[in-house]
Parts: C-alpha cells; structure tokens; sequence
C-alpha cells in the first residue's frame, strides 16, 4: 500500500498549492480590483489608484505568474513523488 | 490605390494562408481529425488556443465597452483571462490524462452512465451552436463593412470559407491555421494601438501609456479622460459606478463558463504530455494577454480621441475653453473623414438640434455640474452627436487617429481572423458531441471509422448552414447570446468536470440532477428577462436592474446556476450510493500524470 500513500500525500500536496494559488487569484482581482479597492485608493499611481490598475491590468499579469509558478511546481512536485512522464 | 483594393489585398492574402495550411494538414484519421494526433507543441497550442477563445466579441467589440463605460467594465478583462488559471489547476491536467477525445466522454466515463453522457452532449450543443450564430453574424457584419456587400451576401461567403478549412482540416488543420489567425490578429490589434499611444502619450507601449502622461503637457493621460468626460456630463472613467456584488459575480461567470467551454477544453487533449497541459493554459494566457492588456488603452484612447473630435479644447483637459466642432467642419474636412464613412452604416450619426451649426456631444440626463451649465448656455436641445455605436470603437480608432490605409486593412483581416477562427473551433467541438458522444457513443458503437469521420464532416455542414440561417435574421442575438452561452458553460460543464475530478463520492444520480438544476434554473432566469429563446417581446419581466433578483444581471446568473449545480449534486449523491469502485480508482489514476501517453480511441 505504499502506492497509495504516495499518491494520497501528492493529491494532498497538489490541493495544498491549488489554494494557496486560488488564494491569490481571489485577492487579486474579487479583492485588490473590486471589493478592496476603497482601501488602496490612496496609493496613486499614473493618474488613478491601484485597484484600477489591478482591474485592469495588474490581476491578468498575476494570473498568468501564477499558472506558470504552478506548472513548474507540479513538475517538481511530480518528480519528487515518481508520478512524472 | 483605394482603401477597398487594399482590404481586398489583405483580407485575400491571409485567406490564401488559412485554406493553404488547412488542406497542407489535411487530417486523415478520426484521432487526427479530433486531436491533431496529440503532436502539438504547448506553445503552438497556446497560440492556436488563443486565437480559438478570443472572437469578434474580444477584437471588435470589447475595447468598445470598456470605452464607454470605464472601470466599471474591467469585468471583462479580468473573466475573460481568470478562467484560465482555473482551467490550469483544476481541469486541463486531468482531462488530458484521462485521454479521450470530447468533454461528454469523460463525464460518460466519469459517472458510469449513457444518460449523463446524452445530456453532457445537449449542453455542449445549446453552448457551442448559441455562441456560433453570434460569430456568424459578426463574420457577416465585418464581411459586408469591408467587402461593401450586403450583410447576408457577406454571411455566406464566411459561411463557405469556414466550411472549406474546418471540414477539410480537423483538428490538426484548424491548430496550424489558428496559430496563423492568432498572428494576423495580434498584429492588427496593436499596430494602430502603438501608433496611437506614441501620438498622445508618447508611449510605444500601449500598457505604459495607459497610465503616462500626456504629450501637450496636461498631466496624466487618465485624470484628464476623467476630467474630460464628467465635465460633459458622463461617468468618470476610472470611478466605481455599478453594483459591486453583480461585479463580482459577472466576472466569477466569465471565468468558471471560460473553463467550461467545451471548445476551449478540447484544446488540452491535443498536448502530448500532462505537464504540458499545465504549460499550454499558461502559454495560452499569456497569448491572450498580449491582447487585453493592450484593450484597456484602445478603449480608453478611443474614448478620448472621439471626445477630443467633438471637443478640441478636450485635448488639453479644458472641454469649453474652445467650440464644439461645427457641422461645417464634419461634412467637408479631410480627417473627418470616417465620421462620414461610419454615417452610412447607420452605426454614427449627429444632428444640429438647435441649429447653431455646431455639434455638441455631452450627457444631456445631467441636471447639475459644467455640462448642464454649457446647455443652458448655448441653447442646446439635447446630445447632438445622436448616435455611437460601441461596436465601432476598435475598427474605427485607427481611422479616427489618420493612420495610413494600410493599417485600416489589417485591421479588417484581423476582425476576420478572430471571428473565423472562433466560429471554426466551436464548429470542431460540435462535430466531435454529434458524431462521437451521440452517433458513436449511443446510437450506432458499430460505426467505422470512415464513417464517424463522414457523420462529423457532414454535423459541421449542418451547424454552419443552421448557424448561418439564424445568422441572418438574428433574433436580436449577439451581446445576448455571448451572455447565455458563458452563463451556460459556468452553470453545466464547469461544475460536474470539477466534482468529477476533486471527488469521489459524486455519483451518476448527483451529476444529472446537478446538471439539470444549473442550466435548468440558468436558462429559465435569462429567458424570464430576454425573452423565450431570445424572442423579443416575450419576456416576463423587464431587463432592467429594478427587476433583477438581489440585483444579479442575467449575464452574472451563471455563477449561482454553478451553486445551484455544485449543492444539488452534493446532497443528491449523499442521499444515495457511493460509485462502483472501479469508477473511484478512474478518478485516483487520472490525478497523477504518470501513464498519460496511452491514450484510447476505445
């Protein structure tokens, strides 16, 4: 049973990046964006705030960080684990 | 050389690319057909996955929206690019080491069940064929504008160029032909915005000049918009206007139906690997991004250089300090030009309410504030400038900043480019639900497969002809359609893929009733405000936010159809048996990558 140990821990290790991920997808846009953007209104910058730029560039900027930080954590992940192709 | 010829040159010569890449790659076997025989490279992917997922209504229309309504429309930007970090961590991984070919095969497999399968299929079809019509449409649109033929005489010569590359082709012609699309595309969308970038703010790049400051020494580029529009009596452009619990769900609805559009999934059944899967969604993101982040400066720069077209004072962030432009200055100048081209498609019009021979453009509701006053002042009998169509922001901004002809005619193709290539990945997704999940998967399993290749060539045959017929009389579809097909995809597919992967407990019962009650409760809440399948007139309540239940537009309810999904299939399936065991080591093996290359035709 020592397989399904190993891929109990690395389905568990795979959820554990996926919200830490989704985390910061949800900050940055539901948050920075929209719902806190009264709260950075004071930072400025170019002409508006930085919820604008979060809203309009910013948060397209960390989504695609963030699904390149996952790739590669899955392939180390994978590796590590003996799950790789 | 005249600005027709040169459409014709351009739109001709990439028209002669496509066709020649599909028939170069024409595909020869059913896996080739669906899945381009799993030999494309991620970055090849991404590019073509591009081009598949952004459509007329990403080229030519959403620029425009953000253009007149500022923040408040950063909604699309942000849904229509964070679906695809969902699709990386919590789909595409998974659905390519399962290793078949269309979205209801896997929720066949998945949930042990023909049933669940057939209505994956009605899903699939209802999303796909409403979103086809919408690109037909501005297929004919752009088609008629820029070959100056009747919009029905358009409709069909796209209608026949979509046939010839997405029958001939397959999968494999459609990837190479789309990544040549992604090409035209991109390039026409930021040509004409560098250009205008580098006129006002003396930024090549459009992303920085967003937020530079002005050439003529006015300060920052975006406080000068906001001053600018709300002296005429407008919103200002970077406030927060609209409702910020419809915000938030419109684009949580973007998002979750982006990673439920079964032609956008289908693209991560073409990586070889799983790790690559991962790698195309974010390839694929940063392909899109290289368009939207260039979106929010054309719309912006549009808005402002059609302000400053009605206002030449606006230009230096005093709107009144100069007159209006007069109706002389219109109807006779030179770079007024494309106000009289755009007149004759009844898309921009003007009018000299109270004879003065100016035309002045401002918000004519506005009661209080310099507009208002400026009215009063000068007689005005309301907005002179009568008519703007938003559709005509992004195909108009380079005629409305003088750029040469040449870049007007990439402009045409790249329209082209987007709408085609949507409509030609839509198109494969439907074949695939026809000829492999019905005709194969439940009416005829003996089918060759010389004839499962037949019955999806003539299925796409038939969606182009259906899609084309509607097309031409649209019920007055397209934002609404768009719409219906997002909050479909969030409200069906996406929920009951995610709960196939991320649970074992989630049983056939659970899945179709969770199905059911999403696009159910979905379709009925849009049909109660738009109308019975869109016909107008019939709707039971007026579409207007007064009505709206807790204020959630039409377009947001996709995101509560997905709740509604998601809680239906959790306390159906837990009111009843857990899966066959078989079913829960399905699910344990396709969450690990290793073993993903023996992929199965059956």
């Amino acid at each position: 049973m020592s397989d399904r140990t190993s891929s109990n821990a690395y389905w568990q290790a795979n959820l554990r990046i996926i919200w830490i991920c989704l985390a910061i997808w949800a900050l940055v846009s539901y948050g920075f964006a929209i719902i806190l953007r009264p709260l950075l209104s004071g930072i400025r910058i170019g002409g508006t705030d930085l919820g604008f730029w979060f809203a309009q560039q910013g948060a397209i900027l960390v989504f695609i960080v963030l699904i390149f930080f996952y790739a590669a954590r899955m392939n180390k992940l994978d590796r590590d684990h003996g799950v790789d192709e | 050389m005249s600005q027709f010829t040169l459409n014709l040159i351009f739109i001709g010569l990439s028209f002669a690319v496509y066709i020649g890449i599909a028939i170069y790659a024409r595909a020869g076997s059913t896996a080739e057909f669906y899945a381009a025989n799993r030999g494309v490279h991620p970055v090849m992917n991404g590019m073509a996955t591009a081009a598949d997922w952004m459509s007329a209504a990403s080229f030519i229309s959403m620029a425009g929206l953000i253009a007149f309504t500022g923040y408040d429309n950063s909604t699309y930007l942000m849904g229509w690019t964070g679906g695809y970090v969902l699709l990386a961590m919590l789909l595409a991984p998974y659905l390519r080491k399962f290793g078949k070919f269309t979205v209801p095969e896997f929720i066949g497999d998945r949930f042990y069940s023909g049933t669940a399968r057939i209505i994956g299929v009605i899903c699939l079809l209802i999303i796909s064929i409403t979103y086809v019509i919408g690109q037909m449409t501005g297929v004919g649109v752009t088609f008629s504008r820029y070959l100056e033929v009747s919009n029905s005489t358009g409709l069909w010569i796209g209608a026949a160029i979509v046939f010839v590359y997405a029958v001939l082709g397959g999968m494999k012609g459609i990837t190479y032909t789309q990544v040549a699309q992604y090409i035209v595309l991109i390039i026409a969308y930021t040509i004409p915005a560098v250009f205008i970038a580098l006129q006002l703010t003396g930024n090549v790049l459009p992303q920085t000049g967003l937020f530079g400051s002005l050439n003529n020494g006015s300060g920052k580029f975006l406080a000068t918009l906001d001053k600018v529009v709300t002296d005429l009596g407008f919103n200002s452009y970077t406030g927060h206007h609209k409702s910020t619990l419809d915000m938030v769900l419109f684009t949580l609805a973007l998002m979750i139906g982006t990673a439920g559009l079964p032609h956008v999934i289908i693209r991560f059944f073409t990586v070889p690997k799983v790790s690559d899967a991962r790698l195309s969604a974010g390839w694929a993101l940063v392909f899109i991004a290289l368009l939207y982040t260039v979106a929010p400066a054309v719309g912006s720069m549009s808005r402002f250089n059609l302000t400053t077209t009605m206002w030449p004072g606006a230009a230096t962030g005093e709107t009144f300090s100069q007159p209006a432009v007069s109706l002389d200055q219109i109807q006779n100048d030179p770079d007024k030009a494309w106000m009289r081209n755009w007149q004759v498609t009844g898309l921009l019009n003007w009018e000299d309410k109270n004879g003065d021979g100016l035309i002045q453009y401002y918000n004519d509701t506005a009661t209080t504030g310099p507009a208002a006053e400026m009215a009063a002042s000068q007689n005005l009998q309301g907005n002179e400038l009568t008519t703007v169509n938003n559709d005509i922001m992004v195909l108009a901004n380079p005629e409305i900043a003088n750029l040469p002809g040449w870049v007007i005619a990439i402009v045409a193709a790249g329209g082209l480019a987007a709408a085609l290539s949507t409509a030609a990945g839509l198109l494969l997704a439907i074949s695939g639900a026809v000829s492999h999940d019905l005709i194969k998967g439940a009416i005829n399993p003996a089918i060759s497969e010389k004839g499962e290749l037949l019955a999806a060539r003539i299925s796409m045959g038939v969606s182009i002809l259906v899609a084309t017929l509607l097309g031409l009389n649209p019920p007055g579809f397209a934002a609404q359609t768009v719409a219906l097909a997002f909050g479909l995809a969030a409200s069906s597919i996406f929920p009951v893929l995610m709960m196939g992967i991320f649970s074992k407990r989630v049983n056939k019962q659970g899945a179709i009733w969770g199905m059911l009650a999403g696009i159910l409760s979905t379709l009925l809440y849009i049909f109660t405000y738009k109308g019975w399948f869109f016909i107008s007139g019939t709707n039971m309540l007026e579409d207007t936010a007064a009505n709206w239940l807790f204020g959630i537009s039409p377009a947001s309810f996709g995101t509560i159809g997905a709740l509604i999904n998601f809680g239906v299939a959790y306390l159906v399936s837990n009111a009843t048996e857990e899966p066959p065991i078989e079913v829960q080591e399905l699910v344990e093996s396709i969450r690990v990558p290793r073993g993903a290359g023996d992929a199965v035709a059956h």
